[in-house]
């Protein structure tokens, strides 16, 4: 079942039902209403695809971007499916255009696999798949093929969503987790945490009051701007699951060089602190869907901030710490004070302390 | 942050520091060994590490940490037992998030979880008491958990089920007390603590009174601490002064947050609802008399215990860690054969390994400053 925006040569289809009910994963005739009048018509704004299986791109086109194909795929189970500052939509088109941005491709095109649970709302989709539609587009990236299926209640929670995408790396351009050096400065281009606290803080079962919106952003302009301040950017990473901590400690072993953060100097917002103090976590671990951790050379790192900070994606950026040969593989954070302490893995999910 | 950045001023914690130096060092001639204070709180333990205290402090100062993570101490034999509860088909198991990692001898709640246990993580009893309310058909079963900081609101809430009539609402009691526990440390005969930093919560419901013995029957100082670097630092201070002068007493740093009596509100709807078990095991220290509560009988109703038949499981710790002797300082974390190896907070083999408050978690997270591998 691989040609969900395949077009029929008849008056547009339109799904009547308010749930999505199995048969609309069928292969009949209630999965192209679906299919007609929900994804394709969202996502054919930038021209109709072609009623193939499969999307197909001129060589040559591809090939005067750049001289390497960028390649990656996420999948996105999130809940809720909407909260402050976005949805699963936006996450997932964000989320594989980032990913393919940090390895310095320019994003191409997208693919969106769709597995629904029976029952859900149809309305319910038609957002999610509209703030998808709005965000690639906002980015210049085009959906151009995807995939639907409908699962039997319980089978999974709502809504799952697997984007894949497709970019070329710019020529010349080699930048890797590897490729860190002694003397690097690590930064950021803004307030850490936020993705993370606002998703634990729209589960609700805080009532904290705080409003804390996620930080969901493509950030492939960014990466843009900051490419042509430091054309020697060592290593770029958005900092997703796990947050800024495990790209570091990544960083760290991959380039065999110690890492040293400096507490005073990583940004965070006055309501994530607070509910990270509430709560016994650790911002730095927190997810984030619009930050980038870059390691530059040391005599571009001012002119990477400077071009940062004048773009609004990185108004907060900052310079958190440096490369050192001290501790191969360690992440140390000099606290306030001058003490340290050793920045490691997470071994599960962060779990709120008791007291 | 207002009311937090203050107690994490560093211009305040280097001349503390300083003064912590000046003064340890008067103290330490004819002394054979460092000065050692416990902090008791597992809280505490946290913020040392957090905060990399311990590398900040002269060498003749060493913190010995204490048995308060409520997480840590809990036998592995009660987890078998949540687990048993939770599999019950009729049972929504709910607890505190920490909780849910902890190793029993056969599976974490985690594991349960992922095998089709309905297990859920609640952030107060009083969570846990609305799901029993909107699932009317099922029994609900909270998992009674800490100290007397966490066990008023437990109270209170099985206070507020019995007002309200909620039929399927228990608590698997697992609450434990830290005097008795204290006491157990002091009358072992090479206990060789100079000084408590007394836990701050707790305090804040029982009050300073109970601590007294401390002073008076073994002749150490404990002051009650806040949780905050520049708290830690100041009660340090205290503890060293009192050194200094040869006194033993009982201070309160954390005025701003403990009342000497403690709350009375907190301290009636505790004594309504529970009452001391004849002993209680903990980790790594074995049965310590009147160290565990009970609901008492008049809320027998809502007593999981005695509501389902719990296997109440012993399982002896394994034998190659020594959390014992590390929670009374008599070993460093990094000195039990296990450490780092055989036991990781992956795959926790001893108490200690399980939550972030556990020294040994800490000193394999955190890094000890000191000595372990870093």
């Amino acid at each position: 079942m691989n040609s969900p925006f395949s077009l029929s040569r008849r008056a547009p289809r339109k799904v009547t039902q308010p749930f999505v009910t199995l048969a609309h994963g069928g292969g009949g005739t209630a999965m192209r209403d679906l299919i007609e009048d929900v994804f394709l018509e969202a996502f054919s704004g930038a021209g109709h695809p072609a009623p193939e299986d499969q999307a197909r791109f001129d060589l040559a086109a591809l090939a005067a971007k750049g001289d390497r194909l960028a390649f990656t795929t996420d999948a996105f189970v999130v809940d809720p499916l909407f909260f402050p500052g976005g949805d699963i939509g936006t996450l997932a088109v964000c989320g594989t255009i980032n990913d393919l941005a940090v390895g310095g491709a320019r994003p191409v095109a997208l693919s969106c696999a769709v597995i629904i649970e029976e029952g859900l709302p149809v309305e319910t989709l038609r957002r999610v798949v509209a703030s998808m539609a709005r965000t690639a587009a906002e980015a210049g990236v085009a959906i151009v093929t995807g995939d639907t299926k409908v699962v039997a209640r319980g089978a999974c929670d709502k809504l799952f969503l697997t984007t894949t995408g497709i970019g070329v790396v710019r020529a010349g351009l080699d930048v890797g987790i590897a490729k860190g050096r002694p003397g690097d400065v690590v930064l950021v281009n803004g307030l850490l945490g936020d993705h993370g606290a606002a998703i634990l803080n729209a589960r609700g079962d805080l009532a904290l009051e705080t409003p804390i919106e996620s930080d969901c952003a493509p950030l492939h302009d960014l990466i843009d701007v900051l490419i042509a301040a430091a054309p020697g950017v060592r290593m770029m990473r958005d900092a997703t699951r796990g947050g800024a901590a495990a790209v570091l400690n990544e960083l760290a072993e991959a380039s065999a060089v110690g890492v040293r953060l400096r507490e005073l100097d990583v940004p965070l917002r006055p309501e994530v602190n607070g509910f990270c103090e509430i709560l016994g976590l650790d911002p730095l671990y927190l997810a984030n869907e619009g930050k980038l951790v870059a390691v530059v050379p040391p005599e571009e790192a001012q002119a990477a901030l400077d071009a940062w900070r004048a773009h609004p994606l990185g108004r907060d950026a900052a310079a958190i710490g440096r490369l050192v040969a001290e501790r191969p593989g360690r992440v140390v954070m000099e606290t306030r004070f001058g003490g340290e302490r050793i920045v490691d893995m997470l071994v599960g999910d962060q779990l709120p302390r008791i007291c | 942050m207002r009311f937090v950045d203050e107690f994490r001023d560093p211009a305040l914690a280097t001349a503390l520091i300083r003064e912590i130096g000046v003064l340890s060092a008067r103290l330490e001639r004819g002394r054979a060994n460092p000065i050692a204070v416990m902090e008791v709180c597992g809280g505490h333990t946290h913020a040392i590490f957090r905060y990399g205290l311990e590398g900040l402090l002269p060498d003749l100062i060493e913190f010995v940490h204490g048995p308060g993570c409520p997480v840590c101490v809990l036998p592995m034999g009660r987890v078998d037992d949540c687990v048993a509860i939770a599999e019950r088909p009729e049972v929504i198991f709910a607890t505190f998030g920490d909780a849910m990692r902890v190793p029993g001898s056969r599976k974490s709640l985690l594991q349960a979880k992922a095998e089709g246990a309905d297990v859920r993580m609640v952030y107060s009893p009083l969570d846990a008491l609305e799901l029993a309310r909107r699932n009317p058909g099922r029994e609900v079963v909270f998992f009674g958990l800490g100290f007397e900081t966490t066990m008023p609101s437990t109270a209170l809430t099985v206070l507020r089920a019995a007002r309200e009539g909620i039929a399927n609402f228990s608590v698997f009691c697992n609450h434990i007390t830290i005097i008795p526990t204290l006491r157990a440390l002091l009358e072992q005969p090479d206990f060789g603590i100079d000084g408590f930093i007394g836990p701050g919560h707790v305090s804040m419901v029982i009050g300073t009174a109970p601590y007294r013995f401390i002073a008076q029957e073994f002749g150490r100082p404990l002051v009650v601490a806040g949780f905050e670097p520049i708290d830690l630092l100041q009660s340090l201070l205290m503890i060293l002064r009192q050194m200094a002068a040869g006194e033993a007493r009982i201070e309160n740093q954390y005025a701003r947050v403990v009342p000497e009596q403690g709350n009375p509100a907190a301290l009636k709807a505790v004594a309504q609802v529970y009452e001391p078990r004849p002993t209680f095991e903990w980790r790594g220290l074995g049965s310590i008399a009147g160290s565990g509560v009970r609901l008492t009988e008049p809320y027998a109703a809502f007593d999981a215990e005695r509501r389902f038949a719990v296997p109440d499981i012993k399982v002896a710790d394994p034998a190659a860690c020594r959390c014992g002797e590390v929670l009374t300082g008599a070993v460093k974390p990094w000195a039990c054969p296990v450490f780092g190896t055989g036991c990781t907070p992956e795959m926790p083999l001893g108490a200690l390994m399980v939550s972030s408050e556990g020294a040994c978690a800490a000193y394999y997270q955190y890094g000890g400053v000191r000595g372990a591998a870093a």
